[in-house]
């Protein structure tokens, strides 16, 4: 083969500008190592630690050092040669155009099996108590969700206060029932209608604000709900919180192992398993009626100018559609399902206190919002099941597990930006409905 | 012109500090008819306009609107949704304010939400399905669709506003306006961007507009094709002064219109300067 005969073909043009050659591999690898070995150098290449009598002990780690900047190294190498395998491809459309129509058949079929699946937890996994409290707590914010839902998703208004409402349910019905006596199912709606109350009162001063102003204030108005509580001690029992909030009862029959608990009256033994299955239905029906109802909102002129106010406020505006009103019932009806919320929370627990409505709270509420797609039902049932859910299914890898979660939303939001059910349903059509791409729905200006 | 007039602006002002981007307008726009505000860029016709549409709070000036009835509305003294609801004034913008992400029939759907909303018995009546709201809902759905057959896009209704061309979300635009049953319609240059053909298109629209629904229109227009074809009255303003008004012919051959958007022959600058000492 060697000979000067032979001709040398030239290298086909258009791989060749498509992959870069070896040089430049290298030559990425070793501006990556290099960066690696400035910045490990003092972290892991040399270890500090504080002697026994109080002095400064130290000592070199070169292997460990070399060892890191060989993986950065290797790392860098294997990157690039993925990222030409895969082609140019825009982070969006990482994932092929197959894998696509199969999500979209997926899609149509999941919500039903998992409505049937969610109605027959308790029956499969009757013995398992962790499941069933699990399931309780997944549900608890696939409802939160769907109320945000509400506010972020629909009317496009930012609120990191959310938990406001979620406490003020919760205090509702602990106080009332408490103080007063009153049982589970008379508070429920008084503690949803306080809590709308209160949406009301935080939409009135938030009205002229957007975006980062409006997100500023509604996550002081939760912190302002918190420390009132926290120090209003004489109501709220302050830090010590309310205990002994009285359990749901089953139409007045309490769950109970004595003569007059369901367990007698049904002529069955009683198991304290009743009473976790009871409250998995209770949260279960909430969190339909929720999603039922916005749904129904929705398609009714109200959850329209909603989805319109988000999309051009001025465009409502010149169409005589009243901004004020718009928003504060926007506002109301997502804290209404919050207090909702809050009341469950507080029969199940049986003890609140402060504590449980941290910001925290809020922010994990709105993650699962954004993390499903705004504005999509399924998109937030499905975000909530994987951050309450996988968060449980990752305590295995112990102190890696935020790690882990932390790359896995990552990718997640490289993959699908806005969510995993990121484009919108019309709510109404005339020949066929067909999903709107999110790239032309809007998220609101807060 | 002052018989019968639907819209009187009268010494109206608009300061943006120590700018007068409208001073001591007075005009009025008659009924059914279409009255065409045109100017050169800059002359404070939109600042008329965001006036009449409650956008802004002018300075100083009266502006009454006068519904069939006889009954008078004063618009400088309602705020922003109520011109559109109260008053009857339905605008579009210059650059298209359609909602993208909706489709071309919920925009439309958007449009009646005042009538909408008081059918669904503010909501609580729609959450159960009443029928009464069932009924509402669908003669909103036969008004829509009917708006988007004559704009020529009930093929298109179930897409995103956002996704049609150009020419037809001006059009959809313009339905979504009407769709409010205004009694006077503020178009803020709805040729803008249009070709020849579809600029035809929509002067037959808004004659038709007026023809069948008695609505009195409002537009400013760059295009003088399509103003001086279907206006009945044109007012020019430059520098936020009126420096004429008349029927389209009167206004093709005024010398002050000509010399706002010409500019004038030196000869007539030397004579001006002339007759102010200069």
């Amino acid at each position: 083969m060697t000979g000067a005969g032979v001709t040398i073909e030239a290298p086909a043009p258009a791989p060749a500008s498509r992959a870069p050659g070896v040089i430049f591999i290298f030559k990425k690898a070793l501006i990556s190592a290099l960066v690696a070995l400035v910045l490990f150098s003092l972290m892991i290449g040399i270890r500090t630690e504080a002697g026994p009598e109080g002095q400064l002990i130290w000592w070199t780690r070169f292997g460990d050092l070399a060892a890191m900047v060989a993986i950065v190294f290797g790392g860098s190498i294997v990157m690039e040669l993925l990222r030409q395998w895969w082609g140019p491809v825009g982070t969006i459309r990482v994932i092929p155009p197959s894998v696509h129509g199969a999500l979209a058949l997926a899609r149509r079929g999941i919500a039903p099996v998992l409505l049937i699946f969610t109605f027959l937890v308790p029956v499969i996994f009757y013995n398992q108590r962790y499941i069933l409290d699990l399931g309780i707590l997944v549900l608890t914010y696939v409802m939160l969700g769907w109320g945000l839902n509400v506010v972020v998703g629909l009317a496009g208004l930012l609120d990191l206060g959310y938990v406001a409402f979620y406490a003020v349910g919760a205090y509702s019905y602990a106080l009332l029932a408490t103080n007063f006596g009153l049982s589970f199912w008379i508070c429920l709606p008084l503690a949803g209608i306080l809590a709308a109350l209160w949406g009301v009162m935080l939409g009135f001063p938030v009205l002229r604000l957007r975006g980062d102003y409006l997100a500023i204030v509604t996550l002081a108005f939760g912190e302002i709900i918190r420390l009132v509580i926290t120090n209003w001690q004489s109501l709220t029992g302050g830090p010590n919180g309310v205990s002994g909030i009285p359990r749901p009862t089953f139409f007045g029959i309490p769950l109970t192992p004595g003569p007059d608990g369901l367990a007698a009256k049904l002529g069955i033994e009683f198991s304290p398993t009743h009473r976790i299955v009871f409250l998995f239905y209770i949260i279960l029906l909430l969190a339909l009626l929720t999603n039922w109802v916005t749904i129904r909102l929705r398609r009714l002129p109200i959850g329209r100018a909603w989805e319109a106010l988000r999309e051009d406020e001025v465009a409502c505006r010149a169409l005589g559609i009243n901004i004020t009103t718009t928003k504060l019932t926007a506002f109301a009806t997502g804290a209404m399902f919050g207090g909702f919320a809050g009341a469950f929370f507080a029969t199940r627990q049986g003890f609140i206190s402060p504590e449980s409505f941290t910001f925290q709270e809020s922010a994990l509420v709105l993650a699962i919002v954004v993390l499903g797609g705004m504005g999509s039902q399924l998109g937030v049932a499905l975000a909530a099941l994987i951050m309450i859910g996988g968060f449980e299914l990752f305590r295995g890898l112990e102190q890696y597990r935020m790690l882990v979660f932390g790359v896995a939303m990552v990718l997640l939001m490289i993959w699908r930006p806005r969510g995993l059910i990121g484009h919108r349903a019309p709510t109404v059509f005339l020949r066929h409905s067909q999903a709107i791409s999110s790239d032309l729905v809007k998220e609101g200006h807060g | 012109m002052r018989g019968d007039c639907i819209l009187s602006v009268d010494h109206l002002s608009m300061r943006f500090g120590g700018i007068v981007a409208v001073n001591d307008l007075s005009f009025a726009a008659g009924r059914r008819n279409i009255t065409a505000l045109i100017g050169p860029n800059g002359a404070g016709k939109t600042t008329v306009f965001n006036c009449i549409t409650g956008f802004y709070k002018p300075t100083s000036g009266m502006m009454r609107l006068i519904h069939d009835g006889g009954t008078e509305i004063r618009l400088e003294r309602l705020n922003d949704f109520r011109i559109s609801k109260q008053a009857r004034v339905a605008r579009t913008f210059q650059n298209i304010r359609l909602f993208p992400g909706m489709t071309a029939l919920e925009n439309l759907m958007v449009a009646q939400h005042n009538a909408l909303m008081l059918a669904s018995g503010l909501t609580f009546l729609g959450l159960i399905g009443a029928p009464s709201w069932r009924k509402a809902e669908k003669r909103a759905i036969d008004l829509a669709q009917t708006w988007l057959e004559r704009i020529g896009l009930l093929g298109r209704a179930d897409d995103a506003a956002g996704n049609l061309p150009y020419g037809d979300q001006r059009r959809l635009e313009i339905a979504r306006a009407m769709c409010t049953e205004p009694a006077l319609l503020c178009l803020d240059e709805p040729a803008a961007g249009l070709n020849a053909r579809e600029s035809a298109g929509l002067s037959e629209l808004l004659l038709s507009i007026r023809a069948e629904h008695g609505t009195s229109i409002l537009l400013i227009e760059h295009d003088m094709s399509v103003v001086m074809e279907i206006s009945d009255h044109v007012v020019v303003m430059d520098y936020g002064v009126k420096i004429a008004e008349g029927t389209p012919s009167d206004i093709r051959d005024h010398p002050k219109v000509i010399a706002a958007y010409l500019g004038v022959e030196d000869d007539e600058v030397a004579a001006v300067e002339s007759e102010l000492g200069l």
